[in-house]
């Protein structure tokens, strides 16, 4: 097991080697609308050099389509779902596209669906936007823009099924003093390629959650990526996958602290098992000049179950300021403890129940965090089907 | 009933120097309803057989055999020992983050049986059991041994012993590191077990402390790799007057 540890030393001996100049992050091209500014990758460019381009079934070559998933959904009274114009939802305030595909999702999607949550609404029960697809054939751009006013409180699944060729520019405005819980689910069938990109624009004061869940497709691709409109907001960035043999799933977080006394907070955890199975975790955090007195820490942990699987995880930290309360960060893979099962199974428990209770610890941990009750209990049932897969084949 | 018998018991580790034998022939037997105690100093080899007797995997067994009740032990497996009756309370018990205690009870009680407890009185009996040891009703929604303290670690090795039950327990130094409120809890529970018929206990310490609260059948002395010396409870008494220093110098 490997384990990285940035503290406040470290943090000043980086300002000592002169980066205090950056403005824009090395590590995150600047975001645009223009797709010139997001030339097709080659695979060697940072933000591509851990996709399997070709596994992406031509999403980048930016064709129109007019294919749409069916989307589904019970919204609570004083919520809202419709359609705006591509300049509405700019004006909007939707964060700009960071990568070719969600630069291509905001020019094809034609238009974007705005989901409005007006100020000072406490939404008790969840938002759930089922998103289907048919077929891997079809190639679907969407564009989402999820508006949390003023004080409000709501929470929002986003639950994936189906398949499809998709590729998403989703933004989160959360206002001044807001809570807002976002969930998006990949639970998609075996085939589909789901590229997505989440931004967050976090109110002052206002605290977001943002959980990924990615179980299902054969290639997903997901950022999530969190800015601040004034000091003392705060991000919860949480995440879990499971990678499956062949499957390729990639998250790639990115916390910006451009305003003082902002928080983020990263965990992300991910199971691997089977030949080829394929993860990727890039947690990235730039503190800017402005961003003193502002707390960071992330953290990205793997378990590996089986042989044949690679789990690749890189934390960086980009730091302009050191005036500030925290920062940090812990990466780790590794296969079970022995020392955890040789526990378990002294006292009667069976190498394969071991396993199993030391896999579902390891995500308990994280999925009662979550903060969706419905989701969470879903969530540990699922974990237990994916286990049933490797850990457990021999216990049936 | 039940009798632990080790017979000329010799185990290994690997270093980076290649093999390093820590047990040199240990022969042993506790019969039905004893209490042994194994007494030495630091670095004799009293946790490698409590490890070796348990079954894990960092200790290479070069000869001698371990048979519970004519069972031969080293042929099972980790699980198989428990579940043929064997608990080892450990020094340094493992964290098992995101696991609580209620659930690995059940899981350890559930595998011992070949089946779930009956509701209601495992939950009894299981607050019982942590009320017994000290222990907050809440404790079971705690991960396993997330964040315990030193004491809490060792109560729950106790309250386990109580709960799972077994033919023989080996206690691996239960008593490093308890104030004395602690200690009193956790011999108190040794005692409960032992006090039913047949129970086996080969309780591993450094200190005589804990003896005055757990009462011996059979005391003996360890020192490099096997067992120097054994007497009754008077043998205790002299280690508490006079230290190893004899046992040591005579090895020498």
């Amino acid at each position: 097991m490997t384990v990285t540890d940035v503290t406040r030393e470290s943090v000043s001996s980086a300002l000592e080697q002169g980066q205090g100049h950056l403005v824009v992050s090395h590590l995150n091209p600047p975001p645009s609308y223009d797709l010139d500014d997001h030339p097709v990758p080659t695979g060697r460019e940072e933000i591509w050099r851990f996709t399997p381009l070709k596994r992406l079934r031509g999403i980048l070559d930016g064709e129109a389509s007019d294919a749409h998933l069916t989307w589904e959904t019970t919204l609570p009274a004083g919520v809202t779902l419709r359609e705006v114009g591509a300049d509405e939802a700019v004006a909007l305030g939707e964060l700009a596209p960071n990568d070719r595909p969600s630069a291509l999702a905001a020019a094809n999607a034609g238009g974007a669906m705005l989901l409005d949550v007006p100020a000072d609404a406490v939404v008790a029960e969840p938002v759930v936007l089922h998103l289907h697809g048919e077929s891997v054939d079809d190639l679907v751009w969407g564009r989402l823009i999820i508006r949390v006013g003023t004080h409000a409180d709501v929470t929002v699944v986003l639950n994936h099924t189906g398949s499809a060729r998709y590729s998403a520019i989703t933004t989160v405005v959360v206002g001044d003093g807001a809570r807002a819980n976002v969930l998006t689910l990949q639970d998609w069938d075996d085939d589909a390629v789901h590229l997505g990109r989440d931004a967050i624009r976090v109110g002052r004061d206002a605290s977001v959650k943002h959980t990924s869940i990615s179980f299902g497709g054969d290639v997903v691709r997901m950022h999530a990526n969190v800015e601040y409109a004034g000091p003392g907001g705060e991000a919860e960035l949480l995440g879990l996958y499971f990678a499956d043999e062949g499957q390729h799933l990639e998250h790639r977080l990115f916390a910006d602290h451009n305003a003082p006394k902002t928080k983020s907070h990263v965990l992300y955890k991910g199971a691997l098992q089977g030949q080829g199975a394929h993860t990727v975790w890039i947690g990235n955090v730039l503190i800017r000049k402005v961003a003193e007195g502002i707390e960071t820490y992330e953290e990205n942990r793997n378990l590996v179950l089986t042989d044949g699987c690679q789990a690749d995880s890189v934390p960086n930290l980009e730091i302009e300021t050191g005036e500030i309360e925290g920062a940090g960060h812990a990466s780790a893979t590794a296969r079970f403890d022995d020392e955890q099962l040789f526990y378990l199974r002294s006292r009667g428990v069976s190498e394969k129940e071991a396993q199993r209770l030391v896999v579902h610890g390891f995500f308990n941990d994280l999925i009662r965090k979550v903060g969706i009750p419905s989701i969470e209990d879903r969530l540990l049932e699922t974990v237990e089907t994916e286990l049933a897969k490797n850990v457990l084949k021999e216990l049936a | 009933m039940s009798t632990l018998e080790i017979k000329d018991l010799q185990v290994s580790v690997d270093t980076e120097d290649g093999p390093k034998q820590i047990l040199k022939g240990v022969t042993l037997t506790i019969k039905d309803g004893e209490t042994h105690a194994i007494m030495g100093p630091n670095g004799s080899g009293k946790s490698t057989l409590a490890y070796s007797i348990a079954g894990h995997p960092k200790y290479t067994v070069t000869g001698g055999t371990v048979t519970l009740d004519g069972e031969d032990v080293l042929a099972m497996s980790v699980d198989e020992r428990a579940r043929a009756g064997l608990f080892l309370a450990m020094q340094y018990p493992v964290e098992v983050p995101g696991v609580s205690v209620s659930n690995f009870l059940r899981t350890a009680k559930t595998a011992l049986d070949g089946e779930a407890p009956k509701l209601r009185t495992w939950v009894k009996d299981v607050n019982a059991a942590l009320k017994n040891l000290d222990l907050d009703p809440t404790f079971g929604t705690r991960s396993v041994n997330e964040g315990f303290s030193g004491g809490e670690k060792k109560r729950h090795e106790i309250a386990q012993l109580e709960l799972l039950n077994p033919k023989v327990a080996i206690l691996d130094e239960t008593d490093s590191g308890l104030d004395i409120d602690a200690l009193k809890v956790v011999s108190e529970g040794v005692n409960r077990f032992r006090a039913q018929e047949g129970k086996g206990v080969l309780l591993i310490t450094h200190y005589t402390r804990i003896l005055r609260y757990i009462q011996p059948d059979h005391v003996h002395v360890f020192v490099a790799g096997r067992v120097a010396e054994s007497g009754g409870p008077a043998l205790a008494e002299e280690l508490e007057a006079n230290g190893y220093e004899r046992f040591l110098t005579a090895t020498v």
